[in-house]
């Protein structure tokens, strides 16, 4: 056994940090979240060269060809950076184009994705939390009738206005392809309480398809990877606000000592830690089940994203009040974690729907 | 034991009940009819009959009633009953003017208190500077006795309301040489002047509701000190005192929870209604319990003061209770809200994305007042005896 990052894995993982540290620093991803779209195609632009649109593009396709621990490791960077970027959306839609695409529909769109030509998105969701296949409504006609294409309302999807290719997912779990300039697509952005996730509400009104292959559970691995990635964002915000926590206690002073001094704080500080640090090992494995396609791969993509944002909520919380007042405050960088906590625990379906998919699909 | 309030009471209430029914609303008043005046007009009649204000004497504008707990009560349950305005609530009328009351002089009375109970000027608490939060006592904001006038510098921070006061309550340093607790006066200071710059601070849900405050040869009369020179900590003790009964108070637990009551009534989870989930049921009735001890504890907080006695450690719990159980409420809204929570509290108005900014709020009550930190030291030093921390200059 070995249950451990590999050489490349982590000189991954630094490199990325490296990258966000010169591309993205948080005073970057502050002016990016006070504008109306955080969507920064530079900053795109950037992580493609850095080969991150590629990622898990098939390397026949012109990617990398690595698998979604890799991914995972990348997302877990951005979540402690709160990086306003695409990259999860993106590389879901790589996922489900790898996992259900034919050789046509790969070998046009996998090597534009990879290159940074094609930006993908995932819409899934719809109105009234209905975040899985089994309730969604959107309709794909082939033909029939003459109401050829598909229709429905998706909302809310992140990252998908300006994208050039749409993953919608279609009712009884199916998954089609809709280009991004497809006029029977109109996004209507949202104002979310999280500004470094742009958000809109997507109507799709008769827009050409070209579906995934409907072969069995598609659209279920599709939203399985997407878990796992939003548990690796929840967990690098949690790792930030922890270290932002203890920065700050060794720093600010009270009683004319340092207020880490304090056994309070110091126990509150240590919790925290325990909440976060083992729950690194949760999404790896959760990534690697996937990647290997284990019999609980699904269940651990259902416990890492319920565990680890239940935690990034609980966490974030507590560094706000390690903060005291200026932590309640706009300025201080906290509440960009925050409201990312809220954004992770709740997209895809917030803990207690997971709790129940576990429980369901236990056994026990 | 005995949880009526016995024949006389119910006599009383029924005397309430009887004010009410002409008052409230406003005969010939409905709705939008119900404006400004007509609120204040009311208050009066119900000073005037003794259900507002009581414990303050007649001539600075109250009732001047004998205190007298479980009529006061028994006004607030007919009251709220009645969706009648009740005495105006916040800092100014709950914290400065007790404060005004118990240590003030009497032309300070009699200039500040009827106008602020009235509603006609409006305070803020200069406490908290950049340097001194949870050690209050640090404060570094100077004040000089020059010609007859308090010259103030310095900074305060996270001043709620200090844009629309008229007035600010400060603690200021007068007596540099003497010891941190013991060189601090309690001074008054009129807003609008211009040694004093205030600069909004946005909070974590966007809005504005606290400030920064400049004091730069800020001015103020020698006389408008509360207390003696050098006693504005033991000064501030009893306004603090204030501010947590205030925090800490059973009928806002019970209101929050009626909230998310309604929350949980209109809103379907996948099966159907979140109040017929049985987790929903089960966090709920959780909260119910939490409720059912806030008001005993209430009851017996009031029973035992009404005997002139003591109610123990608990007077100095009600602060961390309440801020707890908000935080706990909003956990569960979260719960019931979900997809909801994505959105924007502030411009979609009227979604039930608001409760986030009850999720967050709650986060402030932990830290306003004194954290929750600095709460759990009370219990443990003040309440249980503890030792103090042999850490830092407390
Ligand atoms: C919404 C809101 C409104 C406010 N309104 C006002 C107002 O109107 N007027 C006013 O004067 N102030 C106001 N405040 C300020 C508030 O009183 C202070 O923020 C609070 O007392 C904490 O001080 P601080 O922010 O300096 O935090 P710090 O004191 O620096 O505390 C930072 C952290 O250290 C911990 N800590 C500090 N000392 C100890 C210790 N001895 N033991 C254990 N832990 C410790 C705290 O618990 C906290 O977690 C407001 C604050 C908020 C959030």
């Amino acid at each position: 056994m070995d249950f451990d990052l590999s050489n490349e894995q982590e000189i991954l993982q630094e490199t990325v940090d490296k990258f966000i540290g010169n591309v993205c620093p948080i005073t970057r991803v502050r002016e990016l979240s006070e504008r109306d779209d955080p969507y920064d195609e530079e900053l795109w632009d950037r992580c493609v060269d850095l080969g991150l649109g590629g990622l898990l593009v098939p390397e026949e396709y012109g990617g990398a060809g690595l698998g979604l621990l890799d991914a995972a490791l990348v997302v877990e960077s951005l979540g402690r950076g709160a990086v306003p970027s695409p990259f999860i959306e993106h590389t879901v839609a790589v996922l489900a184009l790898r996992l259900g695409g034919s050789r046509e529909q790969k070998r046009k769109w996998l090597p534009g994705m990879a290159q940074g030509d094609v930006r993908g998105c995932v819409a899934l969701g719809e109105q009234e939390n209905a975040w899985f296949g089994d309730r969604w409504t959107t309709r794909f006609d082939s033909g029939a009738g003459g109401r050829e294409g598909v229709r429905g309302t998706k909302a809310p999807v992140s990252f998908g206005a300006g994208s050039d290719l749409v993953v919608v997912g279609t009712a009884g779990g199916g998954l089609v392809l809709v280009e991004g300039a497809d006029p029977g697509l109109r996004f209507e952005r949202i104002d979310g309480i999280d500004r470094t996730r742009r958000l809109d509400r997507l109507e799709i009104e008769g827009a050409s398809g070209s579906v995934l292959s409907a072969r069995d559970g598609i659209a279920s691995r599709v939203v399985d990877a997407w878990l796992v990635l939003l548990a690796a964002d929840a967990f690098g915000g949690a790792v930030a606000c922890l270290a932002r926590s203890v920065a700050y206690a060794k720093e600010r002073e009270q009683f004319g000592v340092k207020i880490g001094s304090f056994q309070a704080l110091k126990h509150q500080l240590a919790n925290m830690a325990l909440e976060v640090e083992p729950a690194r090992t949760l999404y790896w494995y959760a990534a690697h089940a996937f990647d290997r396609e284990l019999a609980d791969a699904s269940c651990a993509a259902a416990a890492a994203k319920s565990a680890i944002c239940d935690r990034y909520l609980r966490i974030a919380r507590s560094a706000v009040e390690v903060h005291g007042g200026i932590g309640y405050t706009w300025e201080c960088d906290i509440q960009l974690f925050l409201k990312r906590a809220l954004f992770d625990g709740l997209y895809l379906g917030d803990s207690r729907v997971h709790y129940r998919r576990i429980a369901e699909s236990s056994g026990w | 034991m005995e949880l009526g309030y016995g024949e006389e009471f119910e006599l009383y209430r029924e005397g309430v009940r009887e004010f009410l029914s002409k008052n409230w609303p406003p005969p010939g008043k409905s709705g939008e009819g119900i404006d400004d005046q007509a609120i204040r007009a009311f208050r009066r009649n119900a000073v005037e009959a003794g259900y507002l204000y009581r414990a303050i004497p007649r001539r600075y504008g109250g009732a001047g009633r004998e205190p007298d707990l479980l009529e006061a009560q028994i006004i607030r349950e007919e009251f709220r009953r009645a969706r009648a305005p009740m005495e105006i609530g916040g800092i100014s009328t709950q914290m400065l003017v007790p404060t005004l009351l118990e240590c003030g002089e009497e032309w300070q009375k009699e200039r500040f208190v009827r106008r602020t109970i009235e509603g006609e000027i409006i305070w803020c608490q200069g406490y908290s500077e950049p340097g001194s939060g949870s050690d209050l006592a640090s404060v570094r904001t100077r004040g000089e006795l020059v010609d007859g006038e308090w010259i103030v510098n310095g900074q305060k921070i996270w001043t709620t309301q200090a844009a629309e006061a008229d007035y600010m309550f400060a603690l200021v340093r007068t007596e540099p040489d003497a010891p941190k607790r013991e060189g601090i006066s309690y001074l008054l200071l009129d807003m609008k002047q211009p040694g004093i710059e205030v600069r909004p601070l946005r909070q974590i849900t966007g809005g504005t509701e606290f400030n920064e405050v400049f004091l730069d040869d800020a001015r103020t009369p020698a006389d408008w000190i509360v207390g003696q020179r050098g006693q504005g900590w033991q000064v501030s003790r009893t306004t603090l005192k204030h501010e947590r009964n205030m925090v800490g108070n059973a009928e806002s637990a019970e209101k929050l929870f009626r909230q998310l009551v309604r929350l949980a009534r209109s809103v379907d989870l996948e099966e159907g209604p979140a109040i017929d989930h049985p987790e929903i049921r089960v966090e709920l009735a959780r909260l119910w319990n939490e409720v059912l001890i806030q008001r005993c504890s209430g009851y017996y907080q009031l029973s035992r003061s009404a005997k002139g006695k003591s109610a123990g450690n608990l007077t100095l719990m009600n602060k961390l209770a309440f801020s707890d159980f908000a935080q706990r409420v909003s956990d569960v809204a979260l719960r019931i809200i979900r997809g909801d929570g994505l959105l924007e509290p502030g411009r979609r108005r009227g979604g039930n994305e608001k409760w986030l900014n009850q999720w967050m709020g709650s986060l402030g009550l932990s830290i306003a007042g004194g954290t929750s930190n600095i709460q759990r030291n009370i219990i443990a030093e003040r309440g249980l005896g503890l030792p103090r921390d042999v850490v830092g200059d407390r």
